[in-house]
């Protein structure tokens, strides 16, 4: 009898993914629906995929989708939320949907404090569209849109997303995460369940960065892009945990505990 | 159920959560801005009842899409400018045959304009309004009980055919006070089938406007037009007022139509046999009861605040059957019945006078 230790999550639809050779998307998919299995929400949970290259997410996942125009995410999920507050939502987005075009509708999300949870895929261009200058293209970047290289006269400088939002009392957790290493893929799989699991106890709004490759519109292989998150984009973009308010309230409580004990 | 003396705004409010409207998103404009507050304090109050204030226009019609897919009446309400920004998400809703209501209370425009009543929107709204190929349910009402009975109707109307339903009236529609009788709503008769809220144990569901190949794109807008083609075959809606004997027809809705009214009283006094035709829907305009009007009236006077709208579609309807003119005051001009009494007494003696001004 042979034992399965690997196949494909309840959560996802049998379909092949159209994304990149090299792609973050697919990963972060993945990931979004091994959470969904292992948390047991298929039934209950909401999906808003964003204009882009992931607008087909709903081809992916096999649960209930409902497309947000560019930007919107965050709006139409509030609205969701709001009716159905005992369901899991979440919108997934990537840098043009939520730090230019969409800029006001994410923060305010935020700000609100609604809970839901924002996957915000990082990948420092606008991919569906060929490569344009993203709000998140970092200083120097060549793009089909700055062809000599972020210039911040120009261009402005890249938006700081994670870092911008944690300042927001709204916010309850954000994580910076990465796909490119087995290791950071299983870290993204740590944030994302507990981003949902801090939905489902209702403490607010949740955010996981996730730097992704885009081989496509970087110009580099896909092992090339993984190397150019280490030693680049996450030198702008720094990984790790930005704000964990439910963490650091039982940290507090614990130290309150003992002081009452001592 | 007792009259009661109401402002317009706070009629639509009223209206909306006793048809069982239980979410609104909504951007502070003026001549509107009672709705929203109506709603922060009433809607509330009601079970399952959401109130948000949004960051603005745009993401409060991408709130009502939320609201509306996960099953709840959803409205939102704004004027001229900020009903241009709601245009991506009202295109969205109709793609997406997501029933809605919108309220618009107009004001003069173009840009920003000025804050008084005015007509300028009727193309944008009866047209659609945003990108692509659809049209929305516009309703115009003349006063106080028709913003209540409306308000009512757009929500069953929205829900009949999965689209959004507009109502379009006026900063003057909006601040006047009239007394009004609230009818008992009909039960909302919605399938669960519609309504997004997690797969549960079966299929998931998909609601989306993206429909990549053409061939499959185009199918959408056919069935999408097969509906609309329904809904101008029975939803049409107009009101005749002393057109039996007329010889003269004054074509006006909304506030409009209130000044027409009053004008024509004053004309019958001076023996001026005039009537009106008041398009109470105004996407789908009320086409062939104008035109048969046509068969018995030669002189149409087309009266809007703006500087000309409507009438293209009173010539779409007569198509050359009698003499059309028009008398316009855009810009937030609020003319009195006096005035526009004098208009048609003016051109009522010279009908020759009465042609077209294209």
């Amino acid at each position: 009898m042979m034992k399965q230790v690997f196949g494909r999550p309840k959560s996802m639809k049998k379909n092949i993914f159209h994304y990149c050779a090299g792609c973050g998307h697919s990963i972060a998919h993945r990931l979004i629906a091994e959470v969904i299995d292992e948390l047991g929400i298929r039934g209950i949970t909401i999906g808003v995929p964003p204009a882009g290259c992931a607008v087909l997410a709903y081809n992916y996942f096999d649960i209930d989708m409902i497309e947000a125009q560019h930007g919107r995410g965050p709006a139409t999920a509030t609205g969701i939320k709001r009716v159905l507050p005992d369901r899991v939502v979440f919108s997934y987005q990537g840098d043009g949907d939520l730090a230019a075009i969409g800029i006001a509708e994410s923060f305010h999300a935020a700000n609100r404090g609604e809970n839901i949870t924002v996957v915000f895929m990082n990948n420092a261009v606008y991919g569906m569209t060929g490569g344009q200058m993203a709000p998140t293209s970092i200083m120097g970047q060549k793009t089909t849109t700055s062809p000599t290289g972020r210039n911040n006269v120009l261009d402005g400088y890249p938006i700081q997303v994670s870092e911008i939002f944690a300042l927001l009392p709204g916010t309850a957790y954000i994580e910076r995460c990465t796909v490119n290493s087995p290791a950071s893929i299983l870290k993204t799989r740590k944030a994302i369940r507990k981003a949902f699991q801090y939905q489902i106890d209702g403490l607010g709004f949740s955010l996981v960065e996730i730097l992704s490759p885009c081989p496509t519109n970087w110009k580099m292989t896909p092992i090339e892009s993984c190397h150019w998150i280490d030693e680049v984009m996450s030198k702008a973009f720094p990984l790790g945990v930005i704000k964990d308010l439910p963490a650091a309230a039982k940290e507090e409580g614990k130290k309150g505990e003992q002081r009452h004990d001592g | 159920m007792n009259k009661v003396l109401m402002q317009g705004n706070k009629i639509i409010g009223e209206a909306a959560i006793r048809a069982g409207c239980r979410f609104y998103a909504g951007y502070p404009i003026t001549p509107q801005n009672e709705i929203p507050e109506y709603m922060a304090e009433h809607l509330r109050q009601q079970e399952g009842g959401v109130f948000v204030q949004s960051e603005s226009e745009v993401a409060a019609i991408h709130m009502v899409i939320g609201a509306s897919a996960a099953g709840a009446r959803a409205m939102t309400s704004s004027s001229s400018p900020g009903i241009s920004l709601k245009q991506e998400g009202i295109s969205s809703l109709a793609a997406c045959e997501l029933p809605a209501v919108i309220v618009n209370m107009m004001r003069g425009g173009p840009g920003l304009g000025n804050i008084s009543p005015s007509q300028g929107d009727y193309f944008q709204a009866t047209r659609g309004g945003g990108h692509g190929d659809y049209r929305v349910i516009v309703l115009g009402p003349d006063s106080a009980q028709e913003l209540a009975d409306l308000t009512m109707d757009a929500f069953d109307l929205a829900d009949r055919y999965r689209t959004p339903v507009m109502i379009l009236a006026d900063g003057m529609m909006g601040q006047m006070m009239e007394p009004v009788i609230f009818k008992t709503p009909k039960p909302r008769a919605y399938p669960e089938s519609f309504i997004m809220k997690g797969a549960g144990a079966g299929k998931s569901k998909i609601i989306r406007g993206l429909i990549l190949d053409p061939l499959d794109m185009e199918e959408h807008n056919w069935t999408l037009d097969r509906k609309y083609q329904v809904i101008a075959r029975k939803e049409t809606r107009h009101e005749l007022y002393k057109a039996d004997d007329a010889e003269l027809i004054l074509v006006a809705y909304g506030t409009s139509a209130r000044i027409a009214k009053g004008a024509i009283k004053r004309l019958r006094e001076s023996g001026l046999r005039v009537g009106l035709f008041r398009p109470i829907t105004l996407w789908p305009f009320p086409t062939n009861e104008l035109r048969d009007l046509a068969k018995k009236v030669e002189n149409f006077l087309v009266f809007e605040m703006s500087t000309g709208q409507m009438v293209e579609d009173v010539r779409l309807a007569i198509q050359g059957r009698a003499r059309i003119g028009f008398h316009g005051r855009p810009g937030g001009v609020v003319p009195t019945p006096v005035e526009l009494a004098n208009v048609v007494m003016h051109k009522y003696d010279r009908k020759e006078g009465i042609v077209d001004h294209f």
